[in-house]
Parts: C-alpha cells; sequence; structure tokens
C-alpha cells in the first residue's frame, strides 16, 4: 500500500505581523486582519532560500524514522521561489541528505500545488515498482509585492513526505486532480513579483478547483465529509480553506488542527503539506484526512489520506523532529525594514 | 568569478560534514585526511560522517566583512569544536548577546555565499545554539 | 657559515601613497638603502622581494623581475626573487638574503618588502588580506583577518586576566612612539578613550586595535662582516635569523591563544645567538592586532603567558621602559604595508643599533630583535641583530 513512510516540516523562525506591513502602507490593519483572518507569517533569515529550507524539512522527515537515504529514489521540489531558474533545487536537497548519485530529480512549479504534484508522480514511481522511496517537497519563500494584498500572507516554510510501500505512517488511497488553464495569478519569467487578477482568483480559481477535485475524489471513493476526522485545504488566507470546507461540508472542527495560516502566513507550496504535517502531528492510528491543494494557473490535487498504526509503532519517531507547532514557537518579530532586508527587497548597489 | 570546481569538490564536506576517522588511534580528521600524521602508513582511514555536534570554543562578532559578506553583517563567528575533537570555523545563527563559550550547538544548511547575482549560490553548514 | 652584516637601510614613508604606484615605492626604498650603503649597484649579486599580494592589488605577478628591472638592474641580470609569507613576506625576504650572504654563495644581496594596497578599494583590500588564512575553511565561511584575530583576543581574554583598557594600552603606547617616527602613518598620539570609542570590527577589536591599510617599501642591504666596514662605520651584525611555521587555520592549532610558531622562532633564534630574552635591549614584534603584540612578547618568551597585558599597561614595554616594543609605532602606528613590515623592522632595530632613532632612540641599544608573522601565526621569522 503506497502512502506517506515518514513527513517533517520546517519554518524559519522570524515573523513580521500585518498590523506592521499595514503600518507602512497606511491601511487598516483590522481590515486586513478581519479580511484576511491572518495576523502575521513567517520571514525567512538572510542565509535562508527554498533550498535550504527543503534540506531542513527533508533532514526533519529523515530524523523521525530510519531510512537508508541510498533508497530514495527520486527527490522532487516543488516551488515558486526555485533559487535557480536552471538547475535544480532536488539536486542540493538530494546531496544533502545523501540519497545521490543513484536517483532520478526534477524540479516542479505549479504555483501552491507543486509540491502536491510531486507526491502524485511519487505515488505512482513507487506504486510502479521503479522506485522504494520517493521524496516530495513543497518549500518557497513566497515573495510578495510591496503594497499589494499579497505582502501580507506572502511567507516562507516547507515540508518533506516520503512517500514509499514499506509500512507506511498514512496509506494514500486515492488522489484525483482537476486542471484547467485559467490566468488567475502568475509571473512571467524574468518578473521579480507575481501578478494576480483580483477577485477572479476566488470563485474561477481557487474554488473552482478544490471544489472540482475534491468533488472528483468523493465521487471515485465513494466517501464524503463525515467520513473524515480530518480535512486541510490550501491557505492562501484563513477565510478561503474555512468556506471551502463549509462548501464541501467539512466541519471547523475537522480542518481546526491543518490551519496554520493566521500566524503563518501562506508558504505557497508549503502551504497544503504544512497543513497536512500540522495534522499528523497529532494524528492517531486509524485517523483519515482529507487534502486538497490548489495552485493557480489553475489546478487542485485531493487526497484520500489513512493513517496506520505505524505512526505510534517504534520505528517511527515523531518527536525526532520538531511538530509544526513547535517550528511556530517562540517567533522572533522583525519591523518592515528588517523583513525588507531579509527578503532582498531593498535595491543594493551592485 | 569563483571556482565553481573549487566549491563543488567540497560539497560533502559543506553540506554534510563527511570527514575521516583512522580507526587505527582512534582519531577523527575534519577535513578528511587520506593519512593519519599519528599511524601514517599503519594507519586505516574510513570515511565518517559528523553528526555536527559540539560546542563553541571561541568567537567574534564579525561587523566588516569582506565584500562576499558585505550583506550578511553583524554575525557571528566561532571556532567550533566537535565531539568527536576536530575543530572548525563556523557561522553561528545566533545573536550577537547569546553565544558563550562552551555553548553546545547543532548544525543547520545554509547559503554561505553567491557567487554575484548571476553565479553560483554556496550552501554549507552553519550552527545554532542547542538547548538540549 | 660567515657573519652577515646590514651595511644600509631604506625605507618610504608609509601611508595612503596615492601619488606613489608600487614601483615608485620600490625604486624609492631601494634608492635609500643604497644610498645609506654608499654603493651604487653593480655591487649587488642578487635581491630579496617580500610582497604578498601585487597580483590581487595590482594586477601583477612575476614581482622579482619587475623589481630587477625598475632597480636598472635587469641590464646587470641579477638574481632577483619574491618571497611571499602573507604578512611574514619581509622576513623571509630578510632571511633568504641572510642565507644567501651567509652561506657564501653571495655578498652583497638587498633584502626588500613592498606591497601597494590603495589601488583597490577596501572590500576587495580586505578578501585579499584574507588570503593569509585558510581559503577553504576560514575564509569561505566568512571570517576575516580581525575576525580571527578577535576570536583569540576572545578565547585569550576568556583565560588570562587581560582587561580591554590593558589591551588598548598597547596601541596607545604605540602611537606614542609613531609620532615620533618621520616615517610613521599616523603622527597623533592617542588615549585610551580613542581605542574604546571607536567603532567595533570584529567585537572585541575595535578600528583602534587593527593595522591600518598601507602602502610603503623598504630595504636593506647586506654584506659578509668582513667587507661591512668597506662601507659603513655602523655596520650591525646580524646575530640570528630562524624561521617557523605552523597551521594555516587558526581552529588546527595546539592552543588558540600561544602563536607556536613564534615559540619555535624565538627558541631557534636565542640559541642560534647564544642568547635570552633578557640580553634583548628592544624588539619590534608583530602588532597587526593588539592582541597580536600582547601574545607576542609572551610567545618569544619575554614574560609569563598571563603577564604582558600587565607590563604594557605598567609601562615595561614603553619607550622609556625596561624592554621598549615597537619604537617604530609598530603596524599600528606605523602602518603595515604587508610585504614591506619585516623590512621596516630591521631598518628600525638597525637605526636604534647605530644611535639614529631621533626622538624614540633607546638609550645603550645594542641588541634588537625582530619578529614577523604570516596570516594568523603560520609563518613566523626572528631575527635578532647587535652592534
Amino acid at each position: 500500500m503506497v502512502g506517506i513512510i515518514t513527513y517533517g516540516a520546517y519554518i524559519p523562525r522570524f515573523r513580521i505581523k500585518v498590523e506592521e506591513i499595514a503600518r507602512v502602507w497606511g491601511a487598516n490593519p483590522d481590515d486586513i486582519r478581519g479580511g484576511l483572518g491572518v495576523h502575521s507569517k513567517s520571514v525567512p533569515d538572510m542565509d535562508e532560500d527554498t533550498a535550504t529550507i527543503a534540506v531542513e524539512a527533508a533532514r526533519n522527515a529523515l530524523r523521525r524514522r530510519e531510512i537508508d537515504p541510498s533508497e530514495i529514489g527520486a527527490v522532487y521540489v516543488g516551488s515558486e521561489s526555485h533559487p535557480y531558474a536552471v538547475k535544480p533545487t532536488a539536486c542540493t536537497v538530494g546531496e544533502a541528505i545523501e540519497a545521490t548519485p543513484v536517483m532520478t530529480a526534477a524540479d516542479y512549479e505549479f504555483a501552491c500545488k507543486a509540491g502536491t504534484a510531486a507526491i502524485q508522480t511519487c505515488m505512482g514511481l513507487v506504486a510502479s515498482g521503479m522506485i522504494r522511496y520517493g521524496l516530495a517537497i513543497g518549500s518557497d519563500v513566497a515573495q510578495g509585492a510591496p503594497s499589494d494584498a499579497l505582502e501580507y500572507t506572502a511567507a516562507a516554510g516547507g515540508a518533506a513526505i516520503l512517500i514509499g510501500a514499506d509500512d507506511p505512517v498514512a496509506i494514500i488511497h486515492r488522489t484525483c486532480s482537476f486542471t484547467t488553464d485559467t490566468p488567475d495569478f502568475w509571473r512571467r519569467e524574468g518578473q521579480g513579483y507575481p501578478r494576480h487578477g483580483g477577485r477572479f482568483t476566488g470563485e474561477p480559481g481557487y474554488f473552482r478547483h478544490i471544489e472540482g477535485a475534491s468533488r472528483l475524489l468523493m465521487e471515485k471513493t465513494g466517501k464524503g465529509p463525515k467520513d473524515y476526522t480530518y480535512a486541510v485545504f490550501h491557505q492562501p488566507n484563513a477565510k478561503f480553506p474555512q468556506r471551502v470546507a463549509k462548501v464541501l461540508g467539512f466541519s471547523p472542527n475537522q480542518i481546526k488542527p491543518g490551519l496554520v495560516v493566521p500566524v503563518l502566513g501562506n508558504t505557497y507550496s508549503g502551504s497544503s503539506m504544512i497543513g497536512l504535517a500540522a495534522t499528523l502531528d497529532q494524528a492517531k492510528p486509524g485517523d483519515t484526512i482529507f487534502m486538497a491543494s490548489f495552485g493557480s494557473g489553475a489546478g487542485s490535487d485531493a487526497f484520500d489520506i489513512e493513517v496506520t498504526d505505524a505512526i505510534e509503532s517504534d520505528t517511527f519517531s515523531r518527536s525526532a523532529a520538531p511538530s509544526v507547532a513547535a517550528l511556530l514557537e517562540d517567533p522572533i518579530y522583525v519591523d518592515y525594514a528588517q523583513y525588507a532586508r531579509h527578503k532582498g527587497k531593498i535595491v543594493m548597489q551592485k | 568569478m569563483s571556482s565553481v570546481a573549487r566549491f563543488w569538490r567540497k560539497i560533502p564536506q559543506r553540506y554534510n560534514l563527511v570527514g575521516t576517522k583512522c580507526t587505527t588511534c582512534g582519531r577523527y580528521f575534519f577535513p578528511p585526511r587520506s593519512l593519519c600524521p599519528d599511524c601514517r602508513r599503519a594507519g586505516k582511514i574510513q570515511e565518517y560522517r559528523f553528526p555536527g555536534s559540539g560546542k563553541v570554543v571561541t568567537y567574534t562578532v564579525i561587523r566588516t566583512a569582506s565584500e562576499q559578506f558585505e550583506q550578511m553583517t553583524p554575525y557571528v563567528l566561532a571556532i567550533v569544536q566537535f565531539d568527536e575533537g576536530p575543530r572548525l570555523t563556523a557561522q553561528l545563527v545566533c545573536r550577537s548577546d547569546e553565544v558563550r563559550i562552551g555553548m553546545r550547538v547543532r548544525p543547520v544548511f545554509r547559503r554561505i555565499s553567491a557567487d554575484g547575482e548571476s553565479g553560483v549560490i554556496h550552501y554549507g553548514t552553519k550552527f545554532v545554539p542547542d538547548g538540549q | 657559515m660567515r657573519d652577515v652584516a646590514v651595511i644600509g637601510i631604506g625605507c618610504t614613508p608609509f601611508g595612503e601613497k596615492w601619488g606613489s604606484s608600487f614601483r615608485d615605492l620600490f625604486v624609492q626604498a631601494g634608492t635609500l638603502a643604497l644610498e645609506d650603503a654608499g654603493i651604487s649597484g653593480e655591487e649587488i649579486g642578487a635581491m630579496y622581494v617580500g610582497n604578498m599580494s601585487a597580483g590581487r592589488f595590482i594586477e601583477q605577478e612575476h614581482i622579482g623581475a619587475l623589481i630587477a628591472d625598475y632597480s636598472g638592474l635587469a641590464t646587470g641580470h641579477i638574481a632577483s626573487t619574491r618571497v611571499e609569507a602573507a604578512c611574514a613576506s619581509g622576513g623571509l625576504s630578510f632571511r633568504q638574503a641572510f642565507i644567501a650572504v651567509a652561506s657564501g654563495i653571495e655578498d652583497i644581496v638587498v633584502a626588500a618588502g613592498v606591497e601597494k594596497m590603495t589601488d583597490v578599494g577596501a572590500g576587495a583590500s580586505v578578501d585579499a588580506l584574507a588570503g593569509a588564512a585558510d581559503r577553504e575553511w576560514e575564509g569561505f565561511v566568512g571570517a576575516t583577518f580581525p575576525g580571527l584575530y578577535a576570536m583569540i583576543a576572545t578565547d585569550y581574554m576568556n583565560r588570562y586576566p587581560l582587561t580591554r583598557e590593558q589591551l588598548a594600552q598597547v596601541a596607545v603606547k604605540n602611537h606614542y612612539n609613531g609620532a615620533r617616527n618621520p616615517i610613521a602613518q599616523f603622527s597623533q598620539e592617542i588615549t585610551i578613550e580613542t581605542v574604546l570609542s571607536s567603532s567595533l570590527v570584529a567585537d572585541p577589536l575595535r578600528l583602534f586595535d587593527c593595522s591600518p591599510i598601507t602602502d610603503g617599501a623598504a630595504a636593506v642591504v647586506l654584506a659578509p662582516l668582513e667587507q661591512a666596514r668597506e662601507y659603513t662605520d655602523t655596520p650591525v651584525r646580524v646575530l640570528a635569523s630562524a624561521q617557523a611555521s605552523d597551521t594555516i587555520a587558526l581552529h588546527d592549532r595546539r592552543d588558540i591563544s600561544t602563536l607556536d610558531a613564534t615559540v619555535a622562532a624565538g627558541r631557534r633564534a636565542f640559541s642560534m645567538a647564544g642568547l635570552s630574552p633578557r640580553d634583548i635591549d628592544l624588539v619590534e614584534v608583530h602588532d597587526c592586532f593588539t592582541i597580536a603584540e600582547i601574545c607576542a612578547i609572551e610567545d618569544l618568551g619575554f614574560c609569563r603567558k598571563d603577564e604582558a597585558g600587565k607590563l604594557t599597561w605598567e609601562g615595561v614595554t614603553a619607550l622609556d621602559g625596561d624592554l621598549p616594543v615597537n619604537t617604530s609605532g609598530g603596524l599600528k602606528a606605523c602602518g603595515h604595508p604587508v610585504g614591506a613590515t619585516g623590512i621596516k623592522q630591521v631598518c628600525e632595530i638597525v637605526s636604534q643599533l647605530r644611535g639614529e632613532a631621533g626622538k624614540r632612540q633607546v638609550d645603550g641599544a645594542r641588541v634588537g630583535m625582530t619578529h614577523n608573522v604570516g596570516g594568523t601565526g603560520a609563518t613566523v621569522a626572528v631575527h635578532v641583530l647587535g652592534v
């Protein structure tokens, strides 16, 4: 049975509060917080990027279970902020976890769902017997244009999921996707910041695709919201996942453990995967998890997941790596100037 | 323009703290040595990956740096001693008032520098205070 | 092996010499030395030039040939060699010249040192100087030269009773001396307050704990002692020449606060001269940073490992103290054109032993020592001179 062998997450320690960003642009923080349901977002340290975050998340995953890294046959890293346009983050990760050289690798881009696309690929490679383990990572140091609405939520973080068939801690019974060509949010080659269609990103983007993939999955599995212990949706803000959960018939309690966006912000490719990690952090054997990611452009990947006994067995040590809650604890708050410095928003003499 | 090959050659050391150990006398080496200075030809050398836990031996806070590191100042630089014995020079990710001689540290993967805006990015290992 | 003497010395003024090129500086120092020795040039059999990094500062290599050419000696086809050991380049150049004469292979030899550092910006300078340390394992991770000595200071101050004021006194003393040295880069005296209120460079070292970026050149002429009186009434004998090495990276040293290469070279020098520390009347040590002078005094054996701070504070190493250290102003106040420093140190001792040191003359100086360090202690050259 193909599933999650181990998982890990990484979130940088720095945070900036929504009211601090609002202060700089003369916006009303209450409106922003109220509208988005977000209070703060994570900020990378000056020497952190998508690759370093991906490596830390991967290393955290490998801390929880004894895996011979040379048995990892594939590494895929999904991100919108790969450090190189050409030269895969996946190679750096592969090297840093000692999985090289016998492995395949590539980087993925599909806005915020690049990481879950990697999960699907690994599932296929494992199920077909081509590889023993595949590592799927969603990691981002998201950029929001100064004073744009997205600046309040564009955050940094990542999660790594190791896929395999040997005694998974959670089985992925099924995955379905719903994909169209929808220009809700994009970034042209060479541009520093993304652009988006404003309210168009809602119904035609996020909701259409998540609802599409979710209904498709429920049709294929014959299961409905009541059959799941938990649900995790892509979290660009707190409102969208709460709304789509309601529309699909999930309760606020089901999405609660995975809803980390209020303090973390939107980690883009890391978003739903960190939500999944947070949910797995406290899941028990037998718990079932419904997950649907969303990536602009646009598409959604939905997953039917069931936690097994292995999660509490001797072979898996959840406490060997920090939980998402632990990663969110003890933040270091920065002001806008420090934030701008960390994010490279200040134009330096070249 | 810095050397692509020079950086690449040391990736196992920079990313994964790969050194060597002389199994004859039990001495550890980082960076790796293929000849034990004590046992010389009688020494059997094996690859050894340092987990990276250790302590701070001495430190400073760099406030004026070379061009490559200008944007990172101020940063903490220290000599760290691995539990196995070898020492190395490395940046610490911590506040300048947090660091103490004898402080326990563990390794993290960070961006060390880059060869300008279009050149290769150099990743490597820094250290953070290890609470436990 | 025969005895060797210094028969001529010459130093350019040290400082930011915008109008002087690398070649200008060298020729200036060489000319002064030759005039002082009373030779015209044809007598010179060989030349050794200490230079750390002309390649990085002025994109020029092949310094030996360049110098011979611009000294007007290329047409005579003399043997001209560049010697490099980072900041100990000058000291090693002197040693090579000494060996050439002592061995009998050469008679009249010039030992020189030159560095032109201000033709590049500060950032490039810092980066070039970091080449004196371990580029792969220190420079790559962001270590700077002041940073490495700062780590020595942190370790030292954690283990020995050295106060921040005592450390600052090293710079105060050297500026006092430098104010009496016509070639020094800095002629102003400073106070402890000046040092302690200057900006931090690498904690705990501040701007005034650090030697500056300097242009300058120095040259000396060596001859066999038996021929020296043909050229000068005041030959100064080279009583000892010693050199030692140690690990290039500070983190590989046996003891971070002890420069074992200084200890080794010092012992070898005393042994060769048949002398001990109390026979030395004055010493030029390598104070690239204030902490370096503290360690040097101890590691050469002039006092115990925890005493140099106290001795400095009490004035023992002052111009009028029992053991004047760095009467030239040291690297701190006289300046530190890297390759030239080791030769300048010889020039200072020779000046003092001849009684020609003017306002900074040490009375009755008969035996002097020079101590020149490369990097954080990976190379050390120690010489003893006497009349």
